[in-house]
């Protein structure tokens, strides 16, 4: 779950790490206030999703109010990756003498989380990393003693920092690290970090929730359809609504199996018969008939499916469930889309009897399956 | 290095009470192993599947000799059921349970190593010794026991490709599955290093998928020389598009790493069959044993 600027920085304060002040609006009234209130220039910044805002002209700088709303206006009314811009964050400009970049992630190879540091800030670390690997500091963190400040010190120490500004970076680092650890962050940076006059200050703010772990944070838990919006499509969206594991590709056949693995080998059997799925649905396992079938409602709903591929390898999914669930579906539907199974395990012999006395084909092995679906499809183009 | 499992491991099934681990620890007997002891907090007293359950794993032991923990408690209850084992020198421990924070996987594999415990999953299928024994949910009647040893990142792949092993007429000996969470307790290394001294195993079959470098990892292993028996291999994803999670919270391709092409074209370069559908997998291992 990627959290918008100004929601990660409420976070961001609630674990001392200190940040421009700053205030989410979504009138242009209400900018022209808050920087009357504040009665320093600021810098607008429109909340969105996506990335690369500031290429777009989704920041502006205003000195006084009545520039903040017409800056404010204009913001609001644009349109930036396709998504209608609605909330402004308002923040007091900052003297900026460096921008620094600070991330803690998780590297999945060393299984632990590593904090990247680098003077090379205001830019894209992946950039840096390409172009000047020797300007990025990695630590990484044991889990069994955490991130401890002698750690902290060496990381702001490494950065060139001495006396009261390497106690303050140091101080910000296992600050981040902290909330990165207790708000279960998959990556949380800041870039630009900017460095004051007499200290450090977060000017951006980045922070991706673990989805697994929003059982111990209920309020986020709330949000998370929301926060879909630009992360996913339409479609992807009414999927989770649904709470179907579902990915929009962009063919025409539908595509339905157990299990992350088999589903995405389904995919790849498809594109090498030279089909194009329209879609990846896992049922997970264990599906009961209803969910089945309101999986393959879903898919067969969709304009843009010509033939749908349903691949069920039964282990803890019975293979006469998934007979019942996809015959129910297309009754309830009315559609007569062209339908391939494949099924094998558990109750492999009930479900093909179900499908046969319905008119539904069953092939036994995964390639001819897919070989099929491909013809079927194209013979309706 | 653990001695994974046989007939005669000793098996406690923490949430053993609950629908899954119910459900499970009857099909893992019916296949004969060795489950000796359940624990559910609260639970301790009464019997599951014939099962006496305890309240905690140091209860059980006072009664029973346990070598190994198979999971299937909730995700917000995982990591403390693991560290309770671990603490309790069980050996594997496997966490079949999907959803787990991966703060929280961290953790458990950082207390797994310092203690030498090896961790399969969270997320797995398990792993079956077939014929013998079998910690996980993978379904039965697929395996037949044999020589080639299996390691998959996800699960029902795992049970499609190990079929087609059987139905070519060759067998499996130990099989694992890694988990498809981005962090795990197993690697593909750590599978090869024990395939190698398996007298058992005569050739690997290695699943993968995209998400991470784990598989490149395997590959260099392999190209150097540390894994000499023969590896045909699977990599599920081609289809897969950028930036999208295919099902599991670990198949992600990030900017350009974790593509299933890089995967394939590192374990060409060392060496390895790779098969362009499933199928292939058994067809080259029965050309290469």
């Amino acid at each position: 779950m990627k959290l918008l600027e100004y929601e990660a920085k409420e976070y961001f304060k609630q674990f001392g790490i200190p940040t421009p002040m700053g205030k989410m609006v979504t009138t242009p009234e209400d900018a022209a206030k808050y920087v009357e209130s504040l009665g320093k220039p600021v810098v607008i910044k429109v909340q969105l999703p996506v990335g690369g805002r500031g290429k777009a002209g989704g920041v502006k700088f205003a000195d006084i109010p009545v520039e903040a709303k017409e800056a404010a206006k204009q913001l609001l009314g644009m349109t930036i990756k396709d998504l209608k811009v609605e909330k402004l964050y308002v923040e007091e400009k900052v003297g900026i003498v460096n921008e620094i970049y600070l991330g803690v992630t998780i590297d999945r190879n060393r299984k632990q989380h590593v904090v990247l540091a680098s003077s090379e800030g205001g830019m894209e670390i992946e950039e840096v990393a390409a172009k000047t690997p020797e300007k990025i500091v990695r630590f990484y963190v044991d889990p069994l003693t955490g991130l401890r400040s002698y750690h902290a010190n060496y990381i702001a120490s490494k950065l060139g920092y001495r006396g009261g500004m390497m106690r303050k970076f140091s101080s910000f680092v296992t600050k981040l690290y902290t909330l990165a650890v207790e708000m279960d962050a998959e990556l949380t940076e800041i870039n630009p970090l900017a460095e004051v006059a007499d200290g450090f200050l977060a000017a951006d703010a980045r922070l991706n929730i673990d989805n697994n772990a929003l059982f111990r944070h209920k309020e986020l838990q709330e949000r998370l359809l929301d926060s879909y919006q630009g992360e996913l499509t339409e479609r992807e969206i009414e999927a989770r609504a649904e709470d179907l594991t579902y990915v929009e590709l962009d063919g025409d056949i539908g595509i339905i199996g157990n299990g992350a693995g088999l589903t995405m080998a389904t995919l790849d059997s498809v594109m090498i018969h030279g089909g194009k799925a329209a879609n990846f649905l896992d049922l997970g396992g264990g599906a009961t008939p209803e969910r089945i079938g309101k999986a393959v409602k879903f898919v067969l709903r969709d304009e843009r499916t010509k033939a749908l591929f349903v691949n069920v390898l039964g282990g803890i999914t019975r293979c006469d469930y998934t007979a019942e669930g996809i015959v129910a579906a297309r009754e309830e539907l009315g559609l007569r889309k062209p339908i391939v199974v494949r099924m094998m395990g558990t109750k492999e012999e009930e479900g093909k009897a179900i499908l046969k006395k319905n008119d539904i084909d069953t092939l036994d092995s995964m390639e001819e399956a897919a070989e099929k679906a491909v013809k079927l499809a194209g013979g309706d183009a | 290095m653990t001695k994974f499992i046989n007939k005669d491991t000793r098996v406690v099934v923490q949430g053993i009470t609950g629908s899954q681990g119910m459900f499970h620890t009857r099909l893992m007997k019916e296949y004969g192993t060795k489950i000796v002891a359940g624990v559910t907090p609260g639970r301790g007293g009464q019997e599951s599947e014939g099962v006496p359950v305890y309240d905690t794993i140091h209860e059980a032991q006072d009664n029973h000799e346990i070598d190994a923990s198979i999971i299937f408690v909730p995700a917000p209850f995982s990591l403390d059921a693991a560290l309770e084992a671990i603490e309790a020198d069980l050996d594997p421990v496997i966490v079949i349970t999907e959803g787990v924070p991966v703060v929280d996987s961290i953790k458990l594999v950082a207390s797994a190593k310092a203690k030498g415990t090896t961790i399969v999953g969270p997320n797995t299928p398990g792993v079956i010794k077939a014929g013998e024994s079998k910690m996980g949910i993978m379904p039965a009647q697929v395996f037949k026991k044999g020589n080639v040893g299996i390691i998959s990142r996800s699960g029902t792949l795992f049970y499609e490709i190990a079929s087609q092993i059987t139905r070519v007429g060759l067998g499996q000996s130990t099989c694992v599955g890694l988990g498809g969470d981005p962090v795990v307790g197993l690697d593909y290394i750590d599978m090869l290093k024990w395939f190698q001294d398996d007298p058992e195993t005569e050739a690997v079959a290695l699943i993968g998928e995209i998400g991470g470098d784990a598989e490149e990892r395997a590959a260099k292993y392999i190209k150097e020389g540390g894994f000499s028996k023969p590896v045909a291999a699977f990599i599920a994803g081609r289809a897969a598009v950028p930036g999208k999670r295919m099902g599991h919270a670990g198949a992600i391709i990030q900017g350009s790493t974790g593509t299933a092409d890089s995967k394939i074209n590192a374990l060409k370069k060392a060496g390895v069959a790779v098969g362009e559908l499933p199928g292939k997998v058994a067809e080259e291992l029965l050309r290469l044993l």
